[in-house]
């Protein structure tokens, strides 16, 4: 496809700019050492090349999007257009708190209902995303050792399904990462964690349900042990969608969380952001929270500012329109609302696993929660069909593929997480492309090898694409 | 699977052949083969202490970025340059591709044979 500096001519224009209305200014201290690069395009052509390139992607609006651990979610277009509003788009982060009394009380109503959601005392909305989450809670892990005056606690203990931002942030948090192995159902194994704790345990970071989609039930022996050996808690609310309404981190025995608003509350995911991490805590780490909370004094609401804070993870208050995305979207589900969703991404995960139980290896045979892993390792080993031939093959029913080769303790991982909104019939569909992919692969190998077949490019070649990608015009 | 009988193996898929004093450590032909196309490594700088069972390296793949373990305890006296330009010698001849060369070698990891070393595999695969 041309790029839009290949097509149209010198002299096309368009007239979506309005007219200069200051007057113009010639800038000399800095000339121009050559003319600006633009695109000479009708309007019309404009809209063809949008239109062209929209035609060659895929996201939610063109059908299933199964990447599992990312949560590519329909999000409702009410959460969009409460983003719009001018009073919300039009506000200035400097703006004194009497002329933005509204966008406080958003900023407060959403804390609240995290919160509660959360089963944590405070939430601080400042983190711009889920690993600057991660970096601000093991901040305050590390500020309330601190303020004890016990030094010695410098490990963070970190399962191996984890996220690899898990151990990032810890490092980036001045911690010492320990790892240590999952049991046979991808849980914590607890002899394991009991063995990894002690005087210089500062904290556990863990996802529940966890990376393989998996309920850990062990959850309050877990905490009990971490608590006991004098860490803290700390939960990646990157799988909140399984559980939100149903159970509380904070029951759980978790002293600190971040939640990903852009993947649980209605925020599109994986477009280039921005995202939103806010970071729930229990009351004893309120006084190290970043930035300013939003409260409300008497009839108004102000900002207030932690004693002992952190300092800032960011400039400004966090990426307010996300927050009025995730608060529209926690009014319009109410309490009811939000424990369906969680239900249903959790039926429809079952269905889909049990169903394609029948053709593919399940990772871990139990019941799982929002999401599930396959394994292609036996189809790897005898007939050479690896998991990634099968993500390829779905691109020529028109279905994106599922989270490929993660998490990494399972070999040929294809990861499945439906979402809450998907139909029976949308589903049924999916595990008969499914299912046909797999009979084919049996009988004409080469054929899946070499999919997909129907797709502009079939199989770009990966390792150029990392090591020199040309992500640059040259003129 | 190429399994040299002359090196040394660990469980976390290194190999090491000592040339006299000097460990030499790369990345066995299982582990290129399961990680798929590399296409970037990190290496320590020579002259770095590195440590028995510790992360030295870094390889990443079109699939993940993995570990990768040192299989003794020393110091850095050679790194393979060329591989940071050329990560896909490591796929294409294993143990041509060297990592790291250590020297002062004290402790090692628990090194197998060749021979238990595919038998490792085996009930790693």
């Amino acid at each position: 496809m041309e790029l839009i500096f290949e097509i149209g001519e010198e002299g096309r224009q368009l007239d979506i700019f309005p007219k200069c209305d200051v007057p113009e200014v010639k800038l000399n201290a800095n000339p121009r050492k050559q003319e600006l690069h633009l695109p000479h395009v009708s309007e019309q052509e404009l809209s063809r090349h949008y239109t062209k390139l929209a035609k060659r992607t895929h996201g939610v609006n063109d059908g299933f999007y199964p990447l599992g651990s990312c949560t590519m979610k329909y999000n409702p277009k009410i959460d969009e257009e409460m983003a719009a509003l001018p009073g919300f788009t039009g506000v200035h982060p400097l703006a004194p708190v009497e002329s933005v009394q509204g966008c406080l009380e958003v900023m407060d109503t959403l804390q609240k209902d995290l919160a509660e959601i959360a089963g944590m005392d405070a939430v601080t909305l400042q983190p711009a995303a889920g690993a600057h989450g991660e970096f601000t809670g093991l901040l305050l892990i590390k500020a309330y050792h601190e303020s004890r005056n016990d030094m010695k606690r410098n490990k963070i203990i970190v399962p191996d399904s984890a996220h690899g931002t898990n151990p990032a942030s810890a490092v980036m948090a001045g911690f010492e990462v320990i790892n240590i192995p999952s049991d046979d159902k991808g849980c914590v194994d607890l002899d394991g964690l009991r063995a990894a704790v002690g005087e210089d345990t500062a904290g556990l970071m863990l996802t529940n349900p966890n990376t393989v989609g998996v309920f850990d039930k062990n959850i309050l022996e877990i905490t009990k042990i971490v608590h006991e050996a004098g860490g803290l808690c700390y939960y990646d609310g990157a799988n909140l969608n399984a559980v939100m309404g149903q159970c509380r981190p904070g029951d759980m025995g978790f002293d600190v969380l971040h939640i990903n608003l852009h993947k649980t509350f209605a925020t599109p995911h994986g477009g280039g952001g921005p995202g939103s991490g806010p970071v729930g805590c229990k009351e004893f780490l309120k006084k190290f929270l970043p930035g300013f909370t939003a409260v409300k004094n008497g009839d108004c609401y102000d900002k207030s500012y932690a004693t002992d804070t952190i300092g800032d993870l960011r400039t400004m208050g966090g990426n307010f329109l996300v927050m009025v995305k995730a608060l529209t979207y926690i009014t319009t589900l109410g309490k009811e609302g939000i424990k369906e969703a969680s239900s249903n991404a959790v039926l429809n995960a079952n269905y889909m696993r049990v169903k394609l139980s029948k053709t593919y290896h399940m990772a871990y045979p139990v019941t799982c929660m929002h999401e599930f892993v396959m394994t292609l390792e036996e189809e790897h080993k005898q007939i050479n069909i690896a998991a990634m031939d099968i993500a390829k093959a779905m691109l020529d029913y028109g279905i994106h593929p599922p989270t490929m080769y993660f998490p990494l303790i399972v070999h040929e991982a294809l990861m499945i997480e439906p979402t809450e909104t998907e139909t029976k019939e949308e589903m049924d569909h999916v595990i008969s492309v499914l299912k046909e992919i797999h009979d084919k692969a049996v009988s004409d190998p080469d054929y899946i090898r070499n999919s997909p077949h129907t797709t502009v490019i079939s199989r770009p070649d990966e390792v150029k694409a990392a090591r020199t990608p040309v992500v640059a015009y040259e003129f | 699977m190429n399994t040299p009988a002359e090196l040394k193996y660990t469980k976390t898929h290194e190999w090491v052949k000592m040339e006299g004093d000097i460990a030499v450590i790369g990345l066995t032909d299982f582990a290129q083969d399961a990680l798929g196309d590399l296409v970037f490594v990190n290496l320590p700088e020579e002259g770095d202490a590195v440590t028995a069972g510790d992360v030295f390296a870094d390889v990443e793949s079109v699939k993940a970025v993995s570990d990768v373990n040192c299989p003794v305890t020393g110091e850095v006296c050679a790194i393979n340059e060329e591989l940071l330009d050329e990560p896909a010698k490591i796929n294409e001849a294993p143990y041509d591709a060297w990592f790291i060369k250590v020297k002062n070698v004290g402790d090692t990891e628990e090194l197998l044979t060749a021979e238990e070393y595919e038998e490792f595999c085996k009930t790693e695969a």
